[in-house]
């Protein structure tokens, strides 16, 4: 890394840490109904919302009926959206005239932005409308972020009531998260984004003549599609020239701020933030790395000040914090490192390839790994290209269950299962009733817990093992082999975790992405937050311990060093055969010479 | 002082190893193994490598016949290893068993009609014996069951139960009076009256738990085994998931073999959970067998464990903290009365009180003065009772009592006497602050002084306290004194509070008022009186000594009636927890070792650049997953010892625990298999 680098990152780094504590404890005012200084604009508008919805705010509820509030507000969104992209092409604002989803793209679109998974198997600048990209897309941007923040913190609440069943409301919870997080800071974000140029209009997709012309050779086809073929069965093609160009068009910066701020991912284009009407200089790149990392770090703040101790949110941010530097580290060092075998031709051998030359080394690998350590899924450069370990990175980031930071909200209640997991052996090893900020933790948590971090990983190892005997699976990879796997393991780990981005080099436009991915997004999504409730609805039952000489105090640094080592040893058990046979393999295959 | 009961065995002792071998195979039955569900994936297991193995044997499977068997025989040892484990520490607690038995069979006993020595009785079998059944039990007769004493005084030799050979005086009154089925008399005679039906005696309950019969897996134990499930499910789809990985692997490489089911096999069981989930019963038991030998019988396996999350600790002062046999030292007039006249009165009021500090008014009074007397015929005796506190004879014209400063003066001024004398408090205080109890003596409304009972705190207890104050526990005195002799025995003590003047239902609300706050509160008591409060404690241990009431409220009884074996029962309760926690993080950071033992040997043919993963430089891939095997296998009998004595205690913070626990267990248990697994597949190589 040279200078400038160094300097971004740090910048990048101390600017995040500024930001969480004043926004995590306006958020944790906001959701424990304080006044803060939005008030007295948004308190107004929250009436006539739970008037007009009919939603008494005061009644609070148990977790089924949170739970239950939470589905069935998802499924409304999830049917919405369904019917919307298959009537695309009857709706307004829609003036490329797109045709409609297929059933099967549709159902996976649908899933995927409902689960705040935003996978994309369809290109957006091709595939959907102005009015599906902003009525459909990015309104679910935010109410899908609005959920996980609304589990997060009905979570949080269970940890601190004591002798109760009541968690809060959710309509309230999603209405705050909404209207005082996620709406003021994707406007500001938006403008920021605007001011570096990214694009906010209305317009048809522009075609302008190119400065200079370019020729490629065109297969020449036959009436019906076919190649024609010479004698040598070599196909005929003809030169053709390129003299103009289309250039996409539409309201990109408002979709942009919320796609990263809600660790959504899903792109106004198909390149995603590498396109430079999404992500134009260095200091949107750096702003929109701030963006995603911003709401689940400061989370962890909320979280502190919500259980009464600021060193427990610190705690667990710490924990994130040198898990994602940890594999910037690697994934800095095997890009710079780049692949021998290029080196071998006289190349300069850092790997460039599948990165934006604007945004650099570090402005790249910093987005990947945020990105993917989150579950915001938006991608500034093609993680295909990626050396193979560099590529096991992020791939390795998604599998540990989105918790380094993870989605809005969610990576706040999984690294919680995973801090109940560690507090329950590291319990055990000092010779009490494991207990975590004086909760005691029993059999209904451990259920709970383990269905929360286990989930995604399960879902994983049994559809990579479906996936490797099909053959339509297996025939969408472009890179047969150990690279393919990985492509085939990313796709499906994306989609089970809700991160949504794409390794790339994948065709997951065919019915068992579609379908199995659908069904992958729905549990990876749902299951755990059910299981979550359910265990925030036993522990708000149960009697606060007091601390004592014996209890093991999770704010200090052993029990960090702990909890990160449980994530890395259940994510490496887990997935080592498979990373063995994808990323591992190949690397070895490239040091061989091969 | 506690001598063990048919003890010492070793766990290893001979005969014992044999039994449990025994029991080790009837164990592999999976309608018994299902309860342990880890276990019976590997017993699944080894069925299958089972069938791999006869399939090499016919030639269906390439795979060599050695291998494929080894493997086989080794995961059936991995499993047999386990019953073993949990048989071991059964086999300790039955044998214990078969021996109290012996003290229960064909006893006879004496009914009799009323508490009265001299009538008639009839011979009937300890097994009709029913609750409310009187029976009388003359010198060299066993006692066929449990009850309490109500008519003479006896003494008994209780080694059957306790294994104490000193032989314990029993009798009607007070809180000795409760005696066990199955303990001999060795002189004079009592009147029992029966207080359990046959089968649900002391004894028979005792038995029950040894054996491990009526073991209850606790919810700390539930909750790991989930934890345990869990784990070995997803082993078991990350075994599953290699399968089809490695089919499309050998497509595109265009060489090599897709990864066999018995190398999948081997794999599953070496990645799961085995070394914890085979001790997992074992330590249980053993923990309780420990407990046992130190003459203490948790009647649940939940108090033990709950005992070692125990923060407050309620102590009764008398018996625990100090010798309890509080005597009388002197008589300290008061108001201008003669010393042998309150001598004399306090004599009359301690002639009925059998309590051994009314006995040691009546010896002082003997010894100093030369006085004694016999209980006059028509005297009534007034029986001490928690709410007057007070205790005395009523004769014809005289009242005697004697208790309570308070108390006394309340009982004087209802008999309409105003005139207390002016130095009675500042005697009574400079007893009390001496840490002594002072007891007020009146007779009728006439108070004559004050005797000094001493009461004399146990040599050594402070230390006791100390480290239970390391552990993080409070603890707390509790005792029916006014608060200035509990202050100066606390202080004496350094006990962290104490709860003076305390009745039944004071500590009662102390202890639901810690629960409140969030305390697991443990108590130690004796009386009946102690009941209600032990009934609601956390961990309530009563002595063998105390009231049938407080044997039934408690789920601890100790045997030698000795108190801070409160602190014997924490440290195993936690010692159970620790070695179950340390044995889990020690399963599965082998775990790492042995992927890269099986990893590279199971894919090499696909990918031979996948040897350099083969750290350990295992010799063969065949070699290298039974050396993994045969490890994940004998680790187990090796953690044997460590499961039954349980991991060693230490009173340190809670931190500075955890990195010690973990740098042993958790380092240890990733560096300890690439040492084991690479002098097993050396030793392979020379059988080879």
């Amino acid at each position: 890394m040279n200078m400038h680098e160094w300097l971004q990152t740090i910048l990048l780094f101390l600017v995040l840490l500024a930001l969480i504590r004043p926004l995590g404890s306006f958020m944790a005012k906001v959701f424990q109904g304080e006044c803060t200084f939005l008030s007295p604009l948004f308190v107004p508008c929250e009436k006539v919302i739970y008037r007009i919805s009919g939603v008494n705010p005061e009644k609070e509820m148990g977790w089924k009926h949170y739970a239950g509030s939470v589905l069935l507000f998802n499924l409304v969104l999830f049917v919405g959206l369904f019917i919307m992209l298959l009537t695309q092409h009857l709706l307004p604002l829609n003036p490329q005239k797109i045709p409609a989803f297929t059933w099967q793209l549709a159902l996976n679109t649908a899933v995927s932005f409902t689960t705040n998974t935003n996978w994309q198997a369809y290109m957006g600048e091709q595939a959907a409308s102005y009015f599906t990209q902003m009525v459909g897309l990015a309104v679910h941007n935010f109410v899908s972020a609005a959920t996980g923040i609304a589990i997060a913190i009905a979570v949080i609440r269970g940890f601190v009531r004591r002798k109760t069943s009541l968690l809060g409301n959710f309509w309230v919870d999603m209405t705050r998260s909404t209207l005082y997080i996620l709406l003021p800071i994707s406007i500001i974000g938006a403008l920021l984004l605007v001011s570096q140029g990214v694009i906010q209009n209305f317009s048809a997709y522009k075609t302008v003549p190119l400065i200079q012309s370019t020729s490629y050779d065109k297969p020449k086809m036959d009436d019906k599609g076919n190649l024609i073929k010479d004698a040598a069965d070599k196909p005929v093609t003809e030169n053709v020239i390129v003299k103009e160009v289309t250039i996409p068009m539409g309201p990109v910066a408002s979709q942009e701020a919320i796609k990263e701020l809600g660790t959504n991912g899903g792109g106004f284009f198909n390149a995603n933030s590498a396109h430079p009407f999404e992500n134009p200089t260095p200091l949107s790149n750096m702003l929109e790395i701030l963006l995603i990392l911003l709401i689940p770090g400061a989370l962890t703040y909320t979280f502190g000040v919500m259980v009464g101790n600021t060193r427990q949110g610190w705690m667990l941010l710490g924990v994130m914090l040198v898990v994602l530097v940890g594999c910037f580290g690697v994934l800095q060092f095997a890009e710079s490192s780049g692949n021998p075998l290029v080196a071998k031709l006289g190349v300069q051998s850092i790997n460039m390839e599948g990165k934006e030359v604007r945004f650099g080394m570090a402005g790249s690998n910093l987005f990947t790994v945020a990105t993917t350590g989150t579950s915001c899924g938006a991608v500034n450069s093609m993680h295909d290209s990626l050396t193979p370990i560099g590529g096991m990175i992020p791939l390795s980031l998604i599998l540990l269950g989105e918790i380094i930071f993870g989605g809005v909200g969610s990576g706040l209640y999984t690294m919680l299962a995973f801090a109940i997991i560690a507090v329950f052996v590291s319990g055990l090893m000092i010779g009490r009733t494991p207990e975590y900020l004086g909760k005691k933790i029993e059999v209904r948590e451990m259920w709970m817990s383990i269905l929360v971090i286990l989930t995604a990983g399960v879902s994983v190892l049994i559809l990579s093992g479906i996936a490797m005997i099909t053959p339509q699976a297996v025939a969408s990879m472009s890179n047969p082999g150990a690279h393919g796997l990985s492509e085939v393991l990313y796709a499906l780990a994306s989609m089970a975790n809700n991160n949504g981005s794409a390794f790339a080099g994948l065709n997951a436009n065919v019915n068992f992405y579609n379908l199995f991915g659908s069904l992958a997004m729905t549990i990876g999504r749902y299951v755990p937050a059910i299981a979550v409730l359910a265990m925030a609805g036993s522990l708000a039952e149960k009697k606060y311990i007091p601390p004592s000489l014996g209890t093991l105090p999770t704010d200090k640094a052993p029990f960090a060093i702990w909890l990160t080592l449980v994530i890395l040893i259940v994510g490496a058990l887990t997935f080592f055969p498979a990373l063995a046979l994808g990323p591992i393999v190949e690397h070895l295959t490239m040091l061989g010479g091969n | 002082m506690s001598k063990s009961i048919q003890q010492p065995k070793s766990a290893f002792d001979a005969k014992l190893m044999k039994g449990a071998l025994i029991d080790s195979l009837k164990k592999l039955d999976p309608r018994t193994l299902w309860r342990n569900p880890v276990m019976l994936c590997v017993e699944i297991a080894s069925l299958i490598t089972l069938v791999t193995f006869v399939m090499s044997l016919t030639g269906a499977n390439k795979e060599p016949a050695w291998f494929t068997g080894s493997v086989s025989i080794w995961l059936w040892l991995t499993v047999i290893f386990s019953t073993f484990a949990e048989a071991l520490a059964e086999g300790r607690g039955k044998a214990r068993a078969a021996s109290l038995r012996k003290s229960r069979t064909d006893v006879t006993a004496k009914q009799v009609e009323k508490p009265e020595f001299g009538g008639n009785f009839t011979t009937v079998g300890a097994s009709q014996l029913r609750k409310g059944d009187l029976i009388l039990v003359e010198a060299n007769e066993m006692i066929a069951g449990d009850g309490d004493v109500v008519a003479g005084a006896a003494l008994i030799n209780e080694s059957a139960v306790t294994g104490e050979s000193a032989p314990v005086i029993r009798e009607s009154g007070g809180d000795r009076s409760a005696v066990t089925g199955g303990t001999t008399v060795i002189s004079s005679a009592i009147i029992v009256r029966i207080t359990a039906n046959p089968g649900e005696t002391f004894l028979d309950r005792m038995i029950g738990l040894i054996e491990g019969a009526k073991r209850r897996k606790t919810p700390n134990e539930v909750a790991l085994e989930i934890l345990l499930i869990a784990l070995t499910l997803v082993f078991l789809l990350v075994c599953a998931n290699i399968s089809p990985l490695s089919i499309y692997s050998v497509k595109v490489a265009g060489h090599g073999t897709p990864v066999s089911l018995t190398v999948l096999v081997a794999l599953f069981v070496c990645l799961a959970p085995t070394t914890i989930a085979a001790l997992l019963p074992a330590i249980g038991i053993a923990g309780m067998d420990r407990l046992f030998q130190k003459n203490v019988i948790a009647l649940s396996g939940r108090a033990i464990e709950a005992a070692g999350d125990v923060n407050v600790l309620l102590l009764d002062k008398t018996g625990t903290i100090t010798h309890g046999n509080r005597q009388a030292v002197a008589f300290v007039p008061v108001g201008g009365q003669n010393e042998r006249e309150l001598a004399e009165a306090a004599l009359m009021a301690s002639l009925a009180d059998e309590t051994p500090e009314g006995r040691s008014v009546v010896l002082l009074a003997k010894d100093k003065y030369g006085l004694s007397r016999e209980t006059p015929k028509e005297a009534k005796v007034v029986e001490f009772s928690a709410d007057t506190r007070l205790s005395g004879i009523n004769l014809a014209d005289n009242q005697y009592r004697k208790g309570a400063s308070d108390s006394t003066i309340a009982f004087v001024k209802k008999l309409g006497c105003t005139a207390i004398p002016a130095d009675l408090a500042e005697v009574v205080d400079r007893v009390a602050r001496a840490g002594a109890t002072p007891l007020v003596v009146c007779k009728d409304g006439e108070i004559f002084g004050v005797i000094n009972l001493k009461d004399i705190v146990k040599a050594g207890i402070q230390e006791r306290f100390l480290q239970l104050r390391s552990m993080g526990i409070k603890t707390v005195m509790i005792t029916g004194d006014n608060p200035l002799t509990a202050a100066a025995i606390a202080a004496e003590a350094q006990v962290d509070d104490f709860l003076a003047q305390a009745k039944p239902e004071e500590k009662l609300r102390l202890i639901r008022e810690y629960q409140e706050q969030g305390f697991m509160v443990a108590m130690t008591g004796d009386g009946t009186n102690d009941a209600p409060a032990l009934a609601q404690a956390d961990v309530a241990v009563a002595m063998n000594t105390g009231t049938q009431p407080a044997r039934e409220a408690a789920n601890i009884i100790d045997l030698d009636s000795n108190p801070t074996k409160l602190l014997d029962i924490v440290e195993v309760g936690k010692q159970i927890l620790m070695t179950r926690g340390n044995l889990t993080t020690f399963s599965i950071s082998n775990d790492i070792a042995k992927y890269f033992a099986i990893i590279p040997a199971a894919l090499l043919s696909i990918y031979p650049q996948l040897g350099v993963l083969n750290v350990m430089g295992l010799a063969s891939p065949f070699s290298a997953i039974l050396s993994a095997v045969i490890f994940n296998a004998i680790i187990i009998p090796m953690l044997v010892p460590l499961a039954l004595k349980g991991t060693k205690f230490r009173p340190m913070p809670a931190e500075k625990l955890l990195v010690h626990n973990l740098l042993i267990y958790g380092v240890g248990g990733m560096i300890a298999p690439f040492v084991g697994i690479k002098v097993i597949d050396m030793v392979i190589g020379m059988m080879v």
